[in-house]
């Protein structure tokens, strides 16, 4: 069986000589994902404890521009950055340890934006709600009663 | 594609044969199946996502629950530990491609190798697992359960460089025995055919009468500041909490309590990192089994090692689901 490699990532920019190489180029890229992870985790720098955007307020257009922005409107930057590391890691791991590089793109397609999309709207649907019983237990009207 | 039967109409075009996405029967069906795990996951991390968003402002902080690494004792080190097991896993992950690639070459010794040293790093990564569960089980500070379900934790303030440091206090340092007639029930020296957990290992009375004693301890509660920090009670807020609201104490944490704080970030601990740990278990024992047929010349003699990637491809998916389980337990 043939089996034929693209041995560049970073669109090209990081060009390997062989497989092994590649893998062990990854290996280094990932380590260094995680390690500014860890670092960050450790040491919280206080920039990024804070959101950098507060909510529009208004009407319509503010409610459109809060959902547009939602992620540094309402997340810290330093969980934004995680989550954004996270996806940068996952990507790697499926492409080049998963060989999903060296797959067809309809292939590629059809397991990424399957899993892409369905991910997508349970996150949505499930954060979207979780956020609505807070709001049942700690909004101004909330009957209910925890503090005791 | 080697084991197509011949039936004489494959050049048609729905004659089966054709692999349009270039990939054999079971590379293709492990993605399926990939796929389908990968929903699954998130599905559980959505649901953490859930109940945590329902308690956003008194959701336990995890560089306070994961400080520990083993053979450093009484040392705060949150993160390490588990970015060491991250470390481990990518690292298993490689020497998994690794065996991959040299099976593309059909150099048996070298796929061996790298086999065996993914299964090792799996059973590094699953003993970790172990150990940080154990830790959390038996947990560090103890704390004390309110009637309404929130936890109470006891600590002081002290002066680090030049800096007023809320210090937690254990509830071990603090705690004064009573005399009480409260004894475990046993089956044998009650009824005989009902069970009791073990009781906590002090009663509140104890805890309250140590708080008592200890001047300069303070409670704190659950719930988190605007600068992300528990809140921490004045003196005469903190006895009167312990002694109307106090009805448990607390120490670890299991399905039930959770000295941390809220029950669920327990709950969702051992469940997500459980299955996911099961995972890993299972992968480990593929591997094994795959391990065995490398040794005996099985994919020698088939000509081809892909059995080797399709394992590959649930390890990497293993690896892939615990960098999230990183993300969303200990970075977040």
């Amino acid at each position: 069986m043939a089996h034929e490699h693209k041995l560049e990532i970073f669109r090209g920019r990081w060009k390997f000589k062989s497989n092994t190489q590649k893998i062990w180029g990854v290996l280094g890229f990932l380590t260094f994902v995680t390690l500014i992870e860890v670092v960050l985790g450790i040491y919280k720098p206080d920039v990024l404890m804070h959101t950098w955007m507060s909510p529009f307020e208004g009407g319509f257009f503010a409610t459109l521009g809060n959902i547009l922005f939602s992620p540094i409107v309402y997340m810290k930057p330093l969980n934004l950055i995680f989550i954004l590391l996270t996806i940068v890691k996952a990507y790697y791991i499926t492409w080049d340890f998963m060989h999903m590089r060296d797959e067809t793109g309809s292939m590629r397609k059809m397991v990424v934006w399957t899993g892409v999309f369905l991910i997508c709207y349970l996150i949505f649907i499930l954060l979207q709600e979780g956020g609505y019983v807070f709001e049942v237990y700690n909004g101004t009207d909330s009957l209910i009663k925890r503090d005791f | 594609m080697d084991s197509t039967v011949a039936t004489g109409t494959e050049e048609k075009t729905w004659g089966g044969g054709n692999e349009p996405l270039k990939a054999s029967y079971g590379k293709m069906m492990m993605w399926f199946f990939i796929v389908s795990d990968a929903l699954t996951f998130s599905g559980f991390l959505a649901a953490y996502g859930f109940s945590r968003f329902k308690f956003i402002n008194e959701w336990p902080i995890a560089d306070e629950v994961f400080t520990h690494v083993p053979f450093l004792h009484g040392q705060e080190l949150p993160m390490i530990y588990v970015a060491f097991m991250t470390f481990i896993l990518i690292m298993s992950s490689v020497t998994m491609v690794l065996a991959v690639d040299a099976g593309h070459h059909m150099n048996k010794a070298k796929v061996t190798i790298y086999m065996f040293l993914t299964i090792i790093g799996g059973a590094i990564f699953v003993g970790s697992q172990a150990w940080e569960w154990a830790t959390f089980i038996q947990g560090d500070y103890g704390a004390v359960q309110t009637k309404g379900g929130n936890i109470l934790q006891f600590g002081e303030y002290v002066t680090v460089d030049g800096e007023q440091k809320f210090k937690r206090v254990s509830i071990d340092d603090i705690a004064i025995a009573q005399e009480s007639d409260r004894a475990a029930h046993e089956r044998k020296n009650g009824l005989w055919f009902v069970d009791e957990a073990t009781l906590p290992p002090y009663s509140v009375n104890e805890i309250y009468a140590g708080l008592m004693a200890n001047e300069n301890v303070l409670v704190r509660n659950q719930l988190l500041d605007e600068n992300g920090h528990k809140t921490v009670l004045s003196r005469a807020e903190s006895l009167k909490q312990i002694k109307e609201n106090g009805k448990l104490v607390v120490k670890g944490a299991n399905l039930q309590v959770n000295e941390y704080g809220t029950t669920l970030f327990a709950d969702f601990f051992f469940f997500i990192t459980g299955f996911h740990g099961f995972h890993v278990l299972s992968g480990v024992i593929i591997n094994i089994i795959i391990f065995f047929n490398v040794v005996l010349g099985t994919y020698e003699r088939r000509g081809s090692y892909e059995m080797v990637e399709k394992v590959g491809l649930y390890w990497h998916f293993v690896d892939l689901v615990w960098v999230f389980v990183f993300t969303f337990f200990y970075l977040v």
